[in-house]
C-alpha cells in the first residue's frame, strides 16, 4: 500500500506535528497544517487531507491525546496535545532526522569534502 | 507495548464505529469551515473559497476511508464484509451448497470420526484417568519367544521398590464373574488390582472408598470390592445406603467398600469392568492357584505412572536394570525374562493392540474420502468460479486487488468448510459408539469403545477444515486470479474466459479423483481377498456342528470335588438328549478371548540356549475333549474319565511340540517336565489353531482338567440348532441345580467368526468408504463431461450438420472422459503399487500386488468411468444443431 517514497515523507510528518504541538501547545487539525505550511513558507503543497489519519495513528500510539473543545471561533473542535511519550518520541526523532540529513549533506555536497 | 496499545484502541475503536463517524464528520467539516473562511478572507468568492479549500484538502471520501482502515481493525471488517458477501453467494445456489456441503460433511464427518475412535480407544482411552499421558502399559518378555507375558507378583513388587522413576506401579488383571439374572447368567467383567490402584489413577469413588494397602496381602483375607457406576445402577437400583452391604462374588460374600464414578470403567480396553477386587482376592479371580508369592506365575497385566519429565526410554532403561538383576537372583524363575514398557496405545494385553491396524486403515481410508470429497468441492467451485467470471472481471476492472478476491473466494471456502466441520462433528457424535457395534460380543460381553470427542478431537478436525479449504478454495481462486482482463471485458457472454486453462484443472482433479478411488478399491480388494484367506483356513478343528457355551461353578460357589460331580452328570444327562454325539469341558475353547496358560517345560534329551526357558501354552481339557472338537490324534490316545487326581499325570502334545521337543519322534511314553512336576506323554495331536486364524504353528500340549484345576467352557457336537440345544442345556442343568445358568450358546463358526471381526469391520469400512470414493468420483467425471460437452455443443452441432453419425459423437466424447479414467489409472495404479506395500502386515496369504485386487479394481473402475460418461455423450448426439449453431 505504501512505498518508500511516502514513508519517508511520512516520517517527517510525524516530526512535524510533534514539533508544531510542542512548540505551540494544544491545537487543531486545520491549526497544525497551517502551522505546516507557515514554516516550510508554502513551500510544501501539503493535502491537508493526509494530516487526519497521521493524527489518528499518533494517538493510536500515544504520542499525543486529543479533545474536544471550543475553538476561537466558538464552534467545536478536536484539540490535539503532545504527550510525554511524545516529546521523547520526538527527541529521537529530530536526532534521527539530524543525523540522516547530515549524511544526505555529505553525499549531496561531496566536493567540500574532498577539498 | 506499542503494537498491542495500538491493537487495543482499534479493537475499542471497533466497538465504538457510529460515534467515531460522526466525530470524523465532524473534524472535517470544522477544517473545511476554516480553510473556507480563511480563504474569504483572503477575497475570494464563496464559490471559489469552497472548491480551493477541497481542493487543498484532497480527496475527502479517500481522506475518510484511510481514517476509518486505520481506526478499525481493516482486516476484520474486511472479513466480516465477505462473510456477509460469502453466506449470501451461497444463499443463492442452494443447490450447489448443500452439494459441497455435504461432499464435505461426510469426509470430515467421517475424519472427526476415526479421530474420535483413536482418542478413546487408543490415545486416550481412561478419561478418568488424571494422568494418562503418563501412564504406560507394562508386560513381559521371554527371551527367544516372541510376543509378550505376564509379570509375576514378587517381580512387581520389585520393581515398584527399586524404581526411582516411577510415581506408581499399578496391577491389574482381568477377571469377571457370572451373576445369574433368572434363567440367564450373565459375565460380568472385572478386575483383580494392587490396592494403589484407585489412588494411582487419581479416580476417586462416588461413595465410601478404594482399597487400602493392608488389602493387598493375606491369600483371601479381604473380600472387599469397588463396584462400578453401572453396577451400582443396575443391580442395586443406586441405592444410597450401599456402602457395608454384601454381594456374592465367585462364591465368596465380598463387602461392598466403594461405588466407582460414572464413565470410569477400569483400564481394560474393550470391557466395562463391573467391579474391583484388591490383589489378595487373586486366587478366588485368576485361575491357576495362588500366586501372589510365586515369582514364575506371571499374571499381572500392569501399568505404571511415570514420574513428570521422565521419557519412556529413561524409564524402560531403569527397569530392564532391574529385571536383568532379578535374572541373576532368581535364575530358576525369571532366567530369560524381560519387562517392557509399552505406550497405552500399544498395550498388547488389551484391545488397543488387537485394533491398531484397523483403526489405521480406517484413519487412511477417511483421508482419501475427505481427499475425493475436496477434489469434488474444487471442481464444483471452479464450475462456479466460470459462472461468476463476469462478476469477477468487474471487480477486477473497478480495481479490486487480485489479492482482495483471492481473499474473498477463501472466504467463501471457509464458509462451507465450517458448515462442514459443524454438520461433521455431529456426524462423529452419532458414529461415537459405532465402531463398537461393528463388533460382536466376546465371551458373551458386549464391548465397551466409546469414542471420545474431546477438544484435541475438535482442534483436530478445526485444522483438517482449514487445509480442506486451502486444497479446494484455492484451486478456484489461483484460476479466477489468472483472469485476463482485457480479453474477458471483450469477450462476449458466450465466450470462455480461461476456459482452457480451467478445463485442465478440472481434468487434473478428476484423474485425481479416479486415482484416489482405484487406490481405495485395490486395498478393498486386497483385504477381502486376505479376509477370504483367513476364512478359508483350516483351523484343524470343526467348527461346523459344535456348539460352545460355559457354565460358571467358581461364581456359583462350587469347590472342585463338587463341579467334576457336576460335570460327570452333566455330561451324561446331555449325551442322552437325542442327536448329541460326545460333550467335553475344558478351561478354555478355542478362540476364546482368555488367554491360556503357560508354563515353563522341560524334555529329557532337550537342551535350551543358556540364556532361555522354554515355555509353552496349554489347556487343560476333559475326557473325550479331542473327539468333541474333531482335532484328530496323530498317535496315542485321548484323555478318559481315569485320567482323574489319583491316576499318573499325563500329557498330550502338539505336532510341533513333538518336533521341536523330540525331534520328531514320536513322544508318546516320553516325560514332559511342566510346573516343576513330571507327565508322561500319552499322545500326539493334529495342529490346530488356538488362539486366531492367522497364528503361526507353535508348541502346545494338553492336559487333563481332573489333573489341574476345574473347566468352565462347554462343547457339544450336535447337528442340533442353537437355538434347540440352549433349551436342552438349561433343562439338563436346571435338573442339576435349579440354580446354575449357562452361558450364551453359539456355533463353533461364531467362536471363529468373532476373532475376524477387526479384519472384517476393516473390510467392510473399506468397502464403504471406497464405493463412496467411487460415486465422488463418478461425481466427478460426469459432471467434468458434462461439462464440457455443453461447452462444445456448437462444435458438435456443426459436425452434426456435416453429416456426423451419433455413434461417432458418442465414441468421441467417451474417448475423451476414458482418456480421463485412463490418466488416473495409470496414477492410480502407481500409487497403489507403493502404498498397499504398507499394509503387507495385515494381508493373510495375499501378496500386496495380487493381481486379481488390482484386475478387479480396474474393471470396477473402467465400468463406473464409462457409466458417468454415457450420459453427457448421448446428450452430445442429440445436440440440436440448429439451436447450437444459431447461438
Amino acid at each position: 500500500m505504501a512505498n518508500e517514497k511516502s514513508d519517508v515523507l511520512h516520517g517527517s510528518l510525524i516530526l512535524m506535528v510533534l514539533r508544531t504541538l510542542d512548540t505551540l501547545g494544544p491545537q487543531h487539525g486545520w491549526g497544525i497544517a497551517r502551522r505546516i505550511e507557515q514554516i516550510s513558507g508554502d513551500a510544501l503543497e501539503l493535502n491537508q487531507g493526509t494530516l487526519y489519519p497521521t493524527l489518528l495513528r499518533l494517538q493510536q500510539m500515544g504520542w499525543i491525546t486529543s479533545k474536544w473543545g471550543v475553538s476561537d471561533h466558538n464552534r467545536r473542535a478536536r484539540f490535539y496535545a503532545i504527550t510525554r511519550a511524545g516529546r521523547k518520541q520526538l527527541a529521537a526523532e529530530a536526532e534521527n532526522w539530524e543525523r540522516i540529513s547530515d549524511i544526505l549533506t555529505r553525499f549531496v555536497r561531496p566536493a567540500r569534502e574532498a577539498s | 507495548m506499542t503494537p498491542s496499545r495500538v491493537l487495543f484502541s482499534r479493537i475499542f475503536g471497533l466497538l465504538r464505529k457510529g460515534s467515531l463517524e460522526r466525530d470524523m464528520n465532524d473534524e472535517v467539516d470544522f477544517h473545511l469551515q476554516m480553510e473556507i473562511s480563511e480563504n474569504l478572507r483572503r477575497g475570494m468568492t464563496p464559490e471559489e473559497a469552497r472548491s480551493a479549500a477541497l481542493r487543498r484538502f484532497g480527496g475527502v471520501a479517500q481522506v475518510k476511508e484511510t481514517w476509518r482502515e486505520t481506526h478499525g481493525l481493516p482486516v476484520f471488517q474486511v472479513l466480516w464484509q465477505d462473510f456477509r458477501f460469502g453466506l449470501r453467494m451461497l444463499r443463492r445456489s442452494p443447490g450447489f451448497s448443500s452439494l459441497a456441503i455435504l461432499c464435505l460433511t461426510l469426509g470430515i464427518g467421517a475424519n472427526a470420526a476415526v479421530f474420535s475412535w483413536i482418542e478413546g480407544i487408543l490415545l486416550r482411552p481412561f478419561p478418568l484417568v488424571a494422568h494418562q499421558d503418563r501412564m504406560m502399559a507394562v508386560a513381559g518378555t521371554t527371551r527367544g519367544v516372541a510376543g509378550h507375558t505376564d509379570v509375576s507378583r514378587p517381580d512387581f513388587l520389585d520393581f515398584q521398590k527399586d524404581c526411582t522413576l516411577f510415581d506408581a506401579f499399578i496391577a491389574d488383571r482381568i477377571t469377571g464373574t457370572t451373576l445369574s439374572i433368572g434363567d440367564r447368567a450373565e459375565r460380568s467383567p472385572a478386575s483383580v488390582v494392587s490396592a494403589n490402584y484407585f489412588d494411582a489413577l487419581g479416580v476417586h469413588p462416588i461413595l465410601g472408598r478404594g482399597f487400602e494397602p493392608a488389602e493387598d496381602f493375606g491369600r483371601n483375607a479381604h473380600p472387599v470390592t469397588v463396584i462400578a457406576y453401572q453396577m451400582w445402577q443396575e443391580r442395586f437400583h443406586g441405592d444410597p445406603a450401599i456402602i457395608g452391604k454384601t454381594q456374592m462374588l465367585n462364591g465368596m460374600p465380598h463387602t461392598i467398600v466403594g461405588v466407582a464414578p460414572r464413565g470410569f470403567y477400569g483400564t481394560f480396553v474393550g470391557w466395562a469392568m463391573q467391579f474391583w477386587v484388591p490383589a489378595s482376592m487373586q486366587e478366588r479371580f485368576d485361575p491357576g492357584g495362588y500366586k501372589l508369592e510365586d515369582r514364575g506365575a506371571r499374571w499381572i497385566e500392569g501399568f505404571v505412572l511415570l514420574k513428570p519429565g521422565v521419557t519412556p526410554q529413561q524409564a524402560q532403561a531403569e527397569i530392564s536394570a532391574v529385571a536383568k538383576r532379578l535374572e541373576t537372583d532368581y535364575p530358576a524363575t525369571n532366567r530369560g525374562s524381560g519387562v517392557k514398557l509399552y505406550p497405552l496405545w500399544q498395550t498388547p494385553f488389551n484391545n488397543a493392540g488387537t485394533l491398531l491396524p484397523t483403526l489405521a486403515i480406517a484413519l487412511a481410508v477417511v483421508v482419501f474420502v475427505l481427499l475425493i470429497a475436496c477434489a469434488n468441492v474444487s471442481n464444483l467451485l471452479l464450475v462456479k468460479a466460470f459462472g461468476r467470471r463476469q462478476e469477477m472481471t468487474v471487480r477486477l476492472a473497478v480495481g479490486a486487488g487480485r489479492s482482495r478476491l483471492l481473499q474473498q473466494l477463501v472466504t467463501e471456502g471457509l464458509i462451507l468448510s465450517t458448515l462442514a466441520v459443524a454438520g461433521g462433528l455431529l456426524v462423529a457424535n452419532w458414529c461415537r459408539d459405532l465402531f463398537v457395534l461393528m463388533l460382536p460380543p466376546r465371551g458373551g460381553v458386549r464391548m465397551n469403545l466409546p469414542g471420545e470427542v474431546d477438544w484435541r478431537v475438535l482442534a483436530l478436525s478445526a485444522g483438517v477444515c482449514l487445509v480442506c479449504t486451502l486444497l479446494f478454495g484455492l484451486v478456484p481462486a489461483m484460476q479466477s486470479g489468472k483472469i485476463d482482463l482485457a480479453s474477458a471485458l471483450k469477450a462476449e457472454s458466450g465466450g470462455v474466459v480461461g476456459g482452457r486453462r480451467r478445463a485442465v484443472v478440472r481434468s487434473a482433479l478428476v484423474v485425481l479423483q479416479v486415482s484416489l478411488s482405484f487406490v481405495l478399491l485395490v486395498g478393498a480388494g486386497l483385504l477381502i481377498q486376505s479376509l477370504r484367506g483367513v476364512r478359508n483356513t483350516n483351523p484343524g478343528f470343526s467348527t461346523q456342528n459344535v456348539l460352545v457355551s460355559s457354565i460358571d461353578f467358581v461364581a456359583a460357589g462350587y469347590d472342585i470335588p463338587r463341579a467334576k460331580y457336576f460335570q460327570d452328570e452333566l455330561i451324561d444327562r446331555l449325551q442322552a438328549v437325542g442327536g448329541v454325539q460326545s460333550v467335553a469341558f475344558a478351561r478354555l475353547t478355542p478362540f476364546g478371548y482368555r488367554s491360556y496358560s503357560t508354563s515353563p517345560i522341560a524334555v529329557d534329551g532337550y537342551e535350551a540356549p543358556p540364556d532361555q526357558r522354554p515355555t509353552v501354552d496349554y489347556n487343560e481339557v476333559g475326557p473325550a475333549y479331542f473327539a468333541a472338537l474333531g482335532i484328530p490324534l496323530v498317535s496315542g490316545r485321548e484323555f478318559t474319565r481315569s485320567d482323574n487326581e489319583t491316576a499318573p499325570l499325563v500329557a498330550v502334545v502338539n505336532e510341533a511340540m513333538a518336533s521341536q521337543y523330540w525331534r520328531g519322534q514320536d513322544p508318546v511314553g516320553r516325560r514332559l517336565q511342566v510346573k516343576g512336576r513330571w507327565l508322561s506323554v500319552v499322545g500326539v495331536a493334529r495342529m490346530s489353531k488356538y488362539g486366531n486364524l492367522t497364528e503361526t504353528a507353535k508348541p502346545f500340549f494338553y492336559v487333563p482338567m481332573r489333573q489341574s484345576s476345574m473347566g468352565s467352557s462347554l462343547h457339544i457336537r450336535t447337528p442340533l440348532a442353537p437355538e434347540t440345544m440352549a433349551k436342552a442345556l438349561v433343562r439338563e442343568i436346571h435338573a442339576l441345580d435349579a440354580n446354575l445358568a449357562p452361558g450364551e450358546l453359539i456355533t463353533m463358526q461364531e467362536q471363529v467368526d468373532r476373532t475376524t471381526a477387526p479384519q472384517r469391520v476393516a473390510v467392510g469400512m473399506l468397502g464403504v468408504f471406497g464405493g463412496l470414493a467411487l460415486i465422488l468420483a463418478a461425481i466427478g467425471l460426469y459432471g467434468v463431461m458434462s461439462y464440457t460437452v455443453s461447452q462444445s455443443a456448437r462444435e458438435f452441432g456443426l459436425r452434426i450438420a456435416l453429416g456426423a453419425e451419433a455413434s461417432h459423437l458418442l465414441r468421441l466424447v467417451m474417448s475423451r472422459g476414458m482418456a480421463l479414467t485412463a490418466g488416473g489409472l495409470v496414477l492410480g495404479t502407481a500409487a497403489a503399487l507403493g502404498l498397499t506395500r504398507l499394509i503387507v502386515g495385515l494381508l493373510y496369504k495375499v501378496t500386496p500386488r495380487d493381481p486379481l485386487a488390482f484386475g478387479v479394481a480396474f474393471l470396477v473402475m473402467t465400468i463406473v468411468s464409462m457409466a458417468a460418461c454415457f450420459l453427457p455423450a448421448w446428450r452430445a448426439t442429440r445436440t440440436d444443431p440448429v439451436r447450437a449453431l444459431r447461438n
